[in-house]
C-alpha cells in the first residue's frame, strides 16, 4: 500500500472513531452550541432595542441587528466546537489507545487528522443548526448569491480547520481535561472582543486594536460582506491569511509535540 | 540445556551466537537517562523467537521504560548498541518493527469510550484487514477470551480482568509475532490472574515470543522460560528459574521461640545465626540436609533448649532476588 493511501485509510479509521465518539456522547458536542445560541437570544430579544441603535448613526431596527449579528455568532459557534476539540484531544492523550497506536505499523499522524477532520465536520454541523435558529428568528442574507455562499462555507471550513489545529495543540500540551479546557478559553473569548456584537468604530480608541488585530474581526467582516452584501475591502485576505497562518501554526505545533518522545 | 549462568550483564568476550538471526529480540547496551536520572545502565537481551522470557525488578527498576523502548515508544540513548526486533533494526526501520509486535501495556490501552466490539473492529481497520475478515477475527478473538455477552458494552465498564483480556485480544487482531506484555496481572484478582497465566502460556503455542515483565517472582517462575531480573537499570542475574535459584547456595531454616530467655540462650548457642529479635526467630542458613539439621539440633540440645518451632525454607525465586539485590544495594 502506498504511503498516501495508507495516510487516507488510516486517517478514515481515526475519523470514524472520533465521530463514533461524538454520536455516542453528544452532550459535549451539545452543551458547547448552548453558549452561542443562548447568546444569539439574548442579544436579539433581551439587548436587541439598545444594541440596534448602535448600527447604521441609530435607524436600525431589531431585525437590522440580527443581521449584524448572526455572522459573528457563527464563527463563535466554531470558537466553542473547538474547545470540545482541545478537551477531547487532552482525554484521549491520557488513554492507554494512543500509546497502542504509537506501536503499531499505522500512518502516524492519522491520530491528529481524524481529531481535526472529525471537529471541523463537527463545527460545520453546528454552524448549520446555530443557523437554523437564526433564520428562524428571522435572519436573511441579501443578495447573496451562489458564488457567496459557497465563499462563506469555504471560509467558515478553513476557519475551523485553523482554530481546530490551534486546539488541538492545546490538547496536547494540556494534562488534563481541566487544563485543556481552560487553555482554550481564547477560542471563547476572542470573539466577545470583536466585532461580532457591536462594531469596531463603536468601541472607544485604546481597545480598537484588541478587536482589530484578531482573527475573529476580518472573518466576521468577510462573512457579513458575503452574507449582507457590506464592503468586505481588505477584510478577505486579512481573514485568509489568519486563518492559513494558524493552521500552519497549529499543524507544526500539534506533530511536533505529538511525535516527541513519549515519557 | 547449559546450565551456564550470566551473573553480570558484561559479556565475556565478544561472543554472538551463531543462532543471532533466529533471536526475536536481541539488544546490546541498552541504555536510557532522562536528564541526569539514569534508568537502564546498559542491558543486554538476546531473546530466541517462541519463547516467555520475563524482566523481573520491583517498581521503578526500568522495566516499561526497556518495553517501552523495545515497542518503538520512546527512543533509547543514543550511546546504546545495536537493537533488533524481529530482525529489524529499531533505530532506522520502527515502522518494520511495530508490524511484527503487539503491545499491551501496563495501563489498559483500550479505547474506554466505545464497546468492545467496535475497539476489536477499530484494531481490524487499522491491520487493514477487510470488513469480512475484521468480522470474523474480531468475533473470533473476542470468543477465545470470553468477552461475547460483554461486546456490546462501552470498554470503560469493564472490570479490571476484562479490560486485561481486551487488551490483549486487540493485541492479536494483527497476529504479531512479539507480544509485549508490561505487568499484565497487576491489579488483578488471583482467579484473573490465573486466567491471563493461562492465555500467555497459549500465545506461545502458535510459535509467538513473549517478553513480560512482573514485579512478581512467582509469576515469572510460573511463566517464563527464562528470566532477567533488573535491578537498578541493569540485569543482576539472567537465566531459567532453576538456574537462578542455584545462585543462593541452599535455603535456610527458621527457629521461633516464644519465651525470650530460650530464644536469647539459642541465640548464643548458634552464634552464626541471623536474630530477629522482635519475632524471636533466628535464621542460619542450611542446605535442609540431614546432617546439618541434626548438628542445629544438636547444638540446641547441649544447651537444653527447644524451639518452639522450626521450619526448613528451600530458595525460591524470591531468595534469589533479595539476595542479589542486596548486594547491589551493598556495592
Amino acid at each position: 500500500m502506498s504511503s498516501l493511501s495508507l495516510a487516507l485509510r488510516d486517517s478514515s479509521t481515526m475519523l470514524r472513531r472520533n465521530l463514533l465518539h461524538a454520536r455516542r456522547y453528544p452532550s459535549l458536542t451539545l452543551n458547547l452550541l448552548l453558549t452561542p445560541v443562548m447568546l444569539l437570544l439574548l442579544f436579539v430579544y433581551v439587548f436587541g432595542d439598545v444594541m440596534s441603535a448602535g448600527i447604521g448613526g441609530g435607524g436600525a431596527d431589531r431585525s437590522a441587528y440580527i443581521a449584524y449579528l448572526v455572522p459573528g455568532i457563527l464563527l463563535m459557534t466554531i470558537g466553542g466546537t473547538v474547545v470540545g476539540t482541545a478537551v477531547s484531544v487532552s482525554n484521549d492523550m491520557t488513554e492507554g489507545i494512543v500509546a497502542r497506536f504509537r506501536t503499531m505499523a499505522i500512518h502516524r499522524g492519522s491520530v491528529l487528522v481524524g481529531h481535526v477532520v472529525g471537529s471541523v465536520l463537527q463545527s460545520v454541523m453546528s454552524v448549520v443548526l446555530v443557523g437554523a435558529v437564526a433564520v428562524a428568528i428571522g435572519f436573511r442574507s441579501k443578495d447573496a448569491g451562489p458564488l457567496e455562499w459557497l465563499a462563506a462555507f469555504g471560509l467558515l471550513v478553513l476557519f475551523a480547520t485553523a482554530l481546530t489545529w490551534i486546539a488541538v495543540g492545546m490538547g496536547l500540551v494540556s494534562p488534563n481535561a481541566e487544563a485543556a479546557s481552560n487553555n482554550a478559553l481564547p477560542m471563547i473569548l476572542l470573539p466577545l472582543l470583536s466585532s461580532a456584537f457591536v462594531p469596531v468604530d463603536a468601541m472607544p480608541g485604546w481597545f480598537r486594536p484588541v478587536a482589530e488585530y484578531q482573527p475573529f474581526t476580518p472573518a466576521i467582516e468577510t462573512l457579513r460582506g458575503l452574507l449582507l452584501g457590506t464592503r468586505i475591502g481588505h477584510n478577505g485576505w486579512l481573514a485568509v491569511a489568519w486563518c492559513v497562518g494558524l493552521a500552519v501554526l497549529g499543524y507544526a505545533w500539534s506533530t511536533s509535540t505529538f511525535h516527541r518522545d513519549g515519557k | 540445556m547449559g546450565s551456564f549462568v550470566m551473573l553480570t550483564t558484561s559479556r565475556a568476550d565478544g561472543r554472538q551466537p551463531s543462532t543471532a538471526t533466529s533471536a526475536a529480540i536481541s539488544a546490546t547496551n541498552l541504555r536510557k537517562s532522562y536528564g541526569d536520572k539514569l534508568v537502564l545502565d546498559g542491558i543486554d537481551l538476546h531473546i530466541p523467537a517462541g519463547s516467555i522470557f520475563a524482566l523481573l525488578g520491583p517498581n521503578g527498576a526500568g522495566k516499561t521504560t526497556a518495553v517501552k523502548i523495545l515497542s518503538t515508544l520512546v527512543s533509547p540513548d543514543a550511546a546504546s548498541g545495536d537493537i533488533r526486533i524481529a530482525g529489524h533494526d529499531l533505530a532506522t526501520d520502527p515502522q518494520a518493527v511495530r508490524a511484527a509486535i503487539g503491545v499491551t501495556g501496563q495501563f489498559s490501552a483500550v479505547d474506554g469510550l466505545i464497546t468492545g466490539e467496535e475497539n476489536m473492529l477499530l484494531m481490524a481497520d487499522l491491520h487493514h484487514l477487510s470488513r469480512r475478515e475484521g468480522r470474523r477475527t474480531a468475533a473470533r478473538l473476542l470468543e477465545r477470551f470470553d468477552l461475547v455477552d460483554a461486546a456490546k458494552k462501552p470498554a470503560s465498564t469493564y472490570s479490571g480482568g476484562m479490560k486485561r483480556r481486551l487488551d490483549i485480544a486487540m493485541t492479536l487482531v494483527g497476529d504479531p509475532r512479539i507480544i509485549f506484555l508490561d505487568e499484565p496481572t497487576t491489579g488483578l484478582d488471583p482467579r484473573s490472574r490465573h486466567t491471563m497465566w493461562g492465555i500467555i502460556r497459549e500465545l506461545v503455542t502458535g510459535g509467538v515470543t513473549v517478553f513480560l515483565t512482573t514485579q512478581y517472582l512467582e509469576e515469572a517462575d510460573e511463566l517464563a522460560d527464562r528470566i532477567a531480573v533488573l535491578h537498578n537499570g541493569r540485569i543482576a542475574a539472567e537465566g531459567t528459574a532453576a538456574q537462578l535459584k542455584r545462585l543462593v547456595p541452599g535455603g535456610h531454616v527458621r527457629l521461633r521461640f516464644t519465651d525470650p530467655a530460650a530464644y536469647r540462650s539459642a541465640a548464643m548457642a548458634l552464634p552464626e545465626a541471623g536474630r530477629d529479635d522482635e519475632s524471636l526467630t533466628l535464621q542460619l542458613p542450611s542446605d535442609g540436609s540431614q546432617r546439618e539439621l541434626r548438628s542445629i539440633l544438636d547444638r540446641l540440645d547441649s544447651a537444653g533448649i527447644e524451639a518452639d518451632e522450626l521450619t526448613v525454607h528451600t530458595p525460591d525465586l524470591d531468595d534469589v532476588f533479595f539476595a542479589l539485590t542486596a548486594q547491589e544495594t551493598a556495592r
